[in-house]
């Protein structure tokens, strides 16, 4: 660990000492320091998994450290639950919203809350939250119920409700992975006049650019132990951050063979769909992925990614528009008929969708051929052929398991990963269909999918990556489509990142050609 | 065939349901699905019969009966709270152990004689007014009238107070009502607590005034069962409970009378000439909750609204991505 | 984690506080048997409690079930014939619970394939005359249709319109109840009694006691020929949730509703096929019950089967060779029951069990550790 020394006028706000955090099979937490300063924005870098969250859910009083000491201003504190670290004036933004959909902003500002002690007079609260609001540049309408608004506003109200309590200390969990470009310029303009009134800020996150654009001090985590504490990032540089946070020197590009695109293997024409609320997701979309070639969807979560995809695979009806699959239309057919032609689907959610938690590896792996030679035989599933294609796929695919009998909730998330690949891998698919594959998973685990990816690539798949890492999708794929609001803003080849950033904010491709061009 | 009469009676028999559903409302909107409804209605009213048949204050009674089928509630809460246990499952079983508690510590109760019951009287100026005045003001018992006061204390408590937005909190995020330092398993202990205190207040309703006796399983005939499918028609509304309630218990009561005249609508009454005709009156509650169940499935369809949304999830804090 | 409400504030504490921990290795395979037995030892505990505080002797309850339902030949027949609804009922449970679809209507679909059954006799739809073989055989069939139609209901209501099945099952057993009433009170009654006229002897199922001629032994043994029918069910289902395609769709879409969606299997067609099933094995108890055992149509034809089987389904882990040796185990409480004072007894034992049984679920899934508490 190094450690460097600043000098500093600033007083310490909180300091944390060897902390240590455990979960089942897992050291979250090995001994941390951290230490922050008043006024300060303080990034907190690591990996997905590298204990940030953890760390600072022990700050915010959600969980409980096996070891080490708070000090709060000096003094030692011990946080049984949020409230105390609330009233402690510490408050946590944290990545998935905690506020209740059904309830107005200002109720769920006052979630909690001794005032008011019994009737709800919520006029009164109402033009408080709006007020505070305005002081800090955050605005959004106290009346609104939650699940009207967007991503960016609830994270607003997530903030607001920290303020409202008199939060001195803010934690935010990746505050920018759902925002869009404009949308985080908005919220550093906050965090910055919050600087400005005396609050500090701890910064989550896991994307170097930003955490070199907002923050003065940075500590890194890397599987649970600091490695930088407190570095000004005056005195660093990105490629130093880089190499702590994954410690060893990051490979920015993955090799990827050069290969001509075949025919067109999928053709979604002009498709319209709506949500689970019954709003429209998808608006007059359009898109095709050819043979051997990775087709990247760039966008902000929330713009119908989730939506196409199911609206590909079968497993949502859309209201109007074609799909198209090897010249065949499949708009609005059964997923059955979709995996019959070839359609493999790596969804989003690993657990809810892509798994079923307490049966075993060998059933999960089957889901898809359970009815098909050589494992569905008539009526029945061949046992004896199951667990063999099970274990010939636990071992190509390198599934670290004692036996292809075991449940797969009891797997990690990066092999859990490795069975759902398994699986729609390796029924050759014509057409892939890959939603966030990496997503909470570890370098490691992370350059392993990739790699499968590229290589089905080669073996002459089409692939539609939906991924928000914009990284991934620029080292990954020969096109990259940008997606808001359910329609194609336009088309990158060359992966021109600016291009990409206005697209995802809402400009059309046309637009931006057209400035470019005047 | 008075109607106005079996309107009456129609409302003291809704008041049970009221109370059971109000009750299950509670529980449900913090999240807890307790399916254990008529086994703690068979406690309470076992338990008031049998408290009011001792001391002979029926106040007594209803008082025991609250805390009974309260207690057994419990049951519920510790298995599908901290035990995390499937909330269906748990709540059938607290159902089967109600019931067969109440036949134990029930028997021979249904001969034990005549018990004193809660006093009946109609309210002064209410009940002069035409038609509203007779069937909901006059000779009714006082739980009927306590009733009439409780489901709008209810949805203003739910709606408009802060133990209520924190009661909505726990059922519908409560993880969200964690991070604020709402003590989810308090509230939720809590409110299936309150579930079971209103049960074991329907049960001592039928057998210290609806009906009075103790007639065994008999004595609820599946209310309580009626009372989970009016919640889901009134979506977890004290207001739309109450309004389903009487409508049941008129239904209920018509049933029962629609035997009695020989002329019915100026034709021979079928159900006096052919007394076995009763039985497929006796189908129309349930067949009716079944209908009531699927206006309510399409309404919350077309609405987009429905259960509170971690009905029936056990609440697991400190684990790894909430 | 620690489960205890969290009472971090108070200042006295308990020198060890409970922790718990998810179990992230599979448990050893006797262990859940043995954590089963447990719970019926402390529910049996707990029942005799109950039982001395309601004025029983709770020793004699139970040395009076076991002598009653095990001390000789006779008896374990009859508790055999108790037990075989019980196993019909618990493997209907255990199909539609694999799917995690709450049928509680098997008491409806019980008397609903009672009365089809008996339809077949008293209709008529076949003359008194008619071989036994054919009688018998069509008595299954009807019976079994009219249980799958009671089960069909709610699973049309749950599978088109999402209706919950836990209710209309529910109210589905109080509308058969009815129904069955109907027809002996008013149809089918002998001289005004309320029972219908006993079906001819080509519509009984045989019994052991049939063949006392050839093996003396079986005087007198009432057990009848359903419980071949009830072991082939078992191995039927077994082989339907464990072997076939079918049964592998049933498990995933219980374990992982959308898991199975997106694996491209019909939800709609799978909950209304096993509603249907599981009403068809319920309505089978019903025709058994009667041709086996009761051998006419009457009110008083089930002791509460339906709600038991649940208990036996849930008690065997939802496996069909578990039901068949639980079913034993509940059969007899139920006839041991029927001589029992206070009557609800065997109720509330069944109650205290299912209680008690959930809750220790609980350490199947956690490791329980008590540790010293440690200064803050």
């Amino acid at each position: 660990m190094e450690h460097v020394n600043i000098s500093t006028q600033k007083p310490t706000v909180v300091s944390m000492r060897g902390i240590v955090k455990k979960f089942p099979g897992v050291l979250a937490n090995d001994h941390v320091d951290f230490d922050l300063f008043e006024g300060e924005i303080h990034a907190l870098l690591g990996e997905n998994g590298a204990g940030k969250s953890t760390l600072m859910n022990i700050l915010a009083g959600l969980y409980k450290a096996e070891a080490g000491l708070i000090y709060l201003n000096g003094n030692p504190v011990n946080f049984n639950s949020p409230r105390d670290a609330i009233k402690a004036g510490i408050g946590m933004v944290h990545q998935h919203f905690m506020l209740v959909p059904s309830q107005t902003v200002t109720e769920n500002i006052l979630l909690g809350l001794e005032d008011p002690r019994f009737r709800l007079r919520l006029r009164d609260y109402e033009q408080k939250v709006a007020d505070l609001g305005e002081r800090f540049g955050l605005h959004v309408d106290p009346r609104a119920k939650i699940w009207q608004l967007s991503v960016g506003e609830q994270q607003r109200v997530e903030i607001l409700k920290m303020l409202y309590r008199g939060a001195q200390v803010l934690i935010m969990d990746e505050p920018t992975a759902v925002l869009a470009p404009t949308e985080i310029e908005g919220l550093f303009k906050t965090l910055r006049s919050m600087v400005k009134e005396g609050k500090s800020i701890i910064f989550i996150s896991h994307k170097l650019q930003e955490v070199l654009e907002i923050s003065d001090r940075v500590t890194v985590l890397r599987r649970g132990k600091v490695t930088a504490a407190g570095i000004p990032l005056l005195n660093t540089t990105r490629e130093e951050l880089a190499r702590l946070m994954v410690g060893r020197e990051v490979l920015f590009r993955l090799e990827k063979k050069p290969l001509q695109a075949g025919e067109v293997i999928l053709s979604v024409e002009n498709i319209r769909a709506e949500n689970d609320r019954g709003l429209p997701a998808l608006n007059g979309l359009s898109l095709n992925v050819r043979r051997g070639e990775v087709v990247g969807l760039a966008g902000v979560a929330g713009n119908g990614q989730r939506e196409l995809a199911e609206v590909i695979t079968g497993l949502r009806k859309v209201t109007s528009g074609r799909i198209v699959v090897q010249g065949e239309d499949l708009t609005n057919q059964p997923v059955k008929i979709g995996i019959r032609r070839g359609i493999s689907h790596v969804p989003e959610d690993r657990t809810h969708v892509g798994t079923a938690p307490n049966l075993s590896i060998t059933d999960n792996v089957i889901m898809k051929n359970y009815n098909r030679p050589p494992i569905g035989n008539r009526w029945v599933v061949n046992a004896i052929a199951a667990s063999k294609y099970a274990n010939d796929l636990r071992n190509s695919y390198e599934i670290v398991v004692p036996s292809v009998a075991t449940p797969v909730r009891l797997l990690s998330g990066g092999n859990l990963q490795r069975v759902i690949l398994a699986r729609e891998i390796s029924s050759q698919p014509s057409l892939l269909v890959a939603v966030q594959p990496t997503r909470g998973l570890d370098v490691g685990a992370i350059e392993g999918v990739q790699r499968l990816l590229l290589a089905q690539r080669e073996a002459g798949s089409a692939i539609l990556l939906i991924s928000e890492e914009l990284e991934e999708l620029l080292s990954l794929s020969d096109r990259i489509y940008v997606i808001y609001e359910g329609k194609i803003m336009g088309e990158v080849l060359d992966g021109d990142l600016e291009k990409i950033g206005l697209m995802m904010t809402g400009t059309p491709i046309e637009k931006i050609e057209a400035k470019g061009g005047a | 065939m008075d109607l106005i009469i079996i309107l009456q009676a129609g409302v003291a028999s809704g008041t049970v349901l009221l109370f059971a559903t109000i009750g299950e409302i509670f529980a449900e909107r913090s999240g807890v699905l307790n399916l254990g409804i008529e086994g703690m209605m068979l406690v309470g009213a076992m338990t008031s019969f049998s408290v009011t048949l001792k001391t002979g204050n029926p106040w007594i009674g209803v008082a025991a009966a609250m805390l009974a089928a309260g207690l057994i509630s419990q049951v519920h809460a510790f298995i599908s709270i901290t035990l995390q246990a499937d909330q269906v499952v748990s709540g059938l079983s607290v159902s089967f152990l109600g019931t067969g508690l109440s036949l134990v510590l029930g028997e021979g109760l249904s001969k034990a004689g005549t018990i004193s019951l809660l006093p009946s009287f109609s309210v002064p100026l209410l009940s002069q007014i035409p038609v509203l005045g007779p069937v909901f003001f006059t000779k009714q018992s006082v739980l009927v009238y306590i009733g009439y006061v409780i489901f709008p204390l209810c949805w203003y408590f739910i709606n408009n107070t802060r133990p209520g937005m924190h009661l909505r909190a726990v059922g519908e995020y409560p993880a969200a009502a964690d991070a604020l330092g709402i003590n989810v398993y308090r509230l939720r202990y809590l409110y299936v607590f309150v579930g079971g205190v209103f049960a074991g207040v329907a049960g001592a309703t039928i057998s210290l005034a609806v009906s009075p006796g103790w007639f065994s399983e008999l004595t609820t005939a599946g209310q309580g069962w009626i009372a989970v499918g009016l919640v889901i028609f009134a979506q977890w509304n004290p207001l739309r409970a109450a309004f389903g309630s009487y409508v049941f218990g008129a239904l209920r009561r018509l049933i029962l009378d629609i035997q009695g005249p020989t002329m019915l609508l100026g034709v021979a009454n079928p159900f006096y000439y052919n007394p076995y005709y009763g039985f497929f009156l006796q189908m129309i509650p349930y067949a009716f909750t079944i209908i009531v169940l699927i206006l309510g499935s399409r309404e919350a369809m077309r609405k987009r609204m429905g259960a509170p949304a971690a009905l029936g999830l056990p609440y697991i804090r400190g684990q790894r991505g909430l | 984690m620690t489960i205890s409400p969290s009472k971090s504030t108070s200042r006295l504490r308990f020198p060890f506080r409970v922790q718990l921990e998810p179990r992230l290795a599979n448990v050893p395979r006797w262990f859940p048997t043995l954590v089963s037995v447990g719970a019926i030892v402390v529910a049996l505990l707990i029942g005799a409690v109950i039982i001395a505080i309601a004025g029983g002797n709770p020793f004699a309850t139970y040395s009076h079930i076991a002598q009653a339902s095990f001390g000789s030949l006779g008896v374990f027949s009859d508790t055999m014939v108790k037990a075989i609804p019980l196993m019909f009922i618990g493997l209907a449970c255990s199909l539609a619970f694999q799917m995690r679809l709450w049928n509680i209507g098997a008491e409806g679909q019980f008397f609903m394939g009672a009365w089809g059954a008996s339809a077949v006799v008293l209709l008529p739809i076949l003359p008194p005359e008619t071989p036994r073989w054919l009688f018998i055989s069509v008595m299954i069939l009807v019976g079994m249709a009219c249980g799958a139609i009671w089960g069909f209901i709610p699973g049309f209501l749950k599978a088109k319109l999402q209706v919950n099945e836990i209710i209309t099952t529910l109210m589905m057993n109080y509308i058969a109840v009815s129904w069955v009433n109907f027809f002996i009170f008013a149809i089918w009654t002998e001289g005004g009694f309320q029972m219908s006229p006993v079906f001819p002897k080509n519509a009984w199922l045989p019994r052991l006691t049939d063949l006392a001629e050839s093996v003396p032994i079986f005087r007198g043994l009432t057990t009848h020929f359903g419980l071949i029918l009830a072991i082939l069910a078992s191995v039927v289902v077994w082989f339907i949730l464990f072997r076939s395609q079918w049964g592998y769709e049933i498990r995933l879409l219980g374990d992982n509703q959308n898991a199975a969606r997106y694996s491209g299997i019909s939800v709609t067609r799978n909950t209304i096929f096993v509603m249907m099933l599981s009403g068809a094995l319920a309505g089978l108890a019903g025709m058994s019950e009667i041709s086996g055992v009761v051998h006419r149509l009457q009110a008083a034809i089930s002791p509460g089967y339906g709600f038991t089987g649940i208990i036996v389904a849930w008690l065997a882990k939802l496996n069909p060779f578990g039901v068949i040796l639980v079913s034993i185990l509940f059969g007899a409480l139920i006839l041991a029951g029927r001589e029992i004072q206070p009557s609800g007894i065997p109720k509330m034992i069944q109650g205290i069990i299912l209680v008690c049984l959930i809750a220790s679920d609980f350490l199947l899934r956690y490791r329980v550790h008590i540790v010293r508490r440690t200064e803050e």
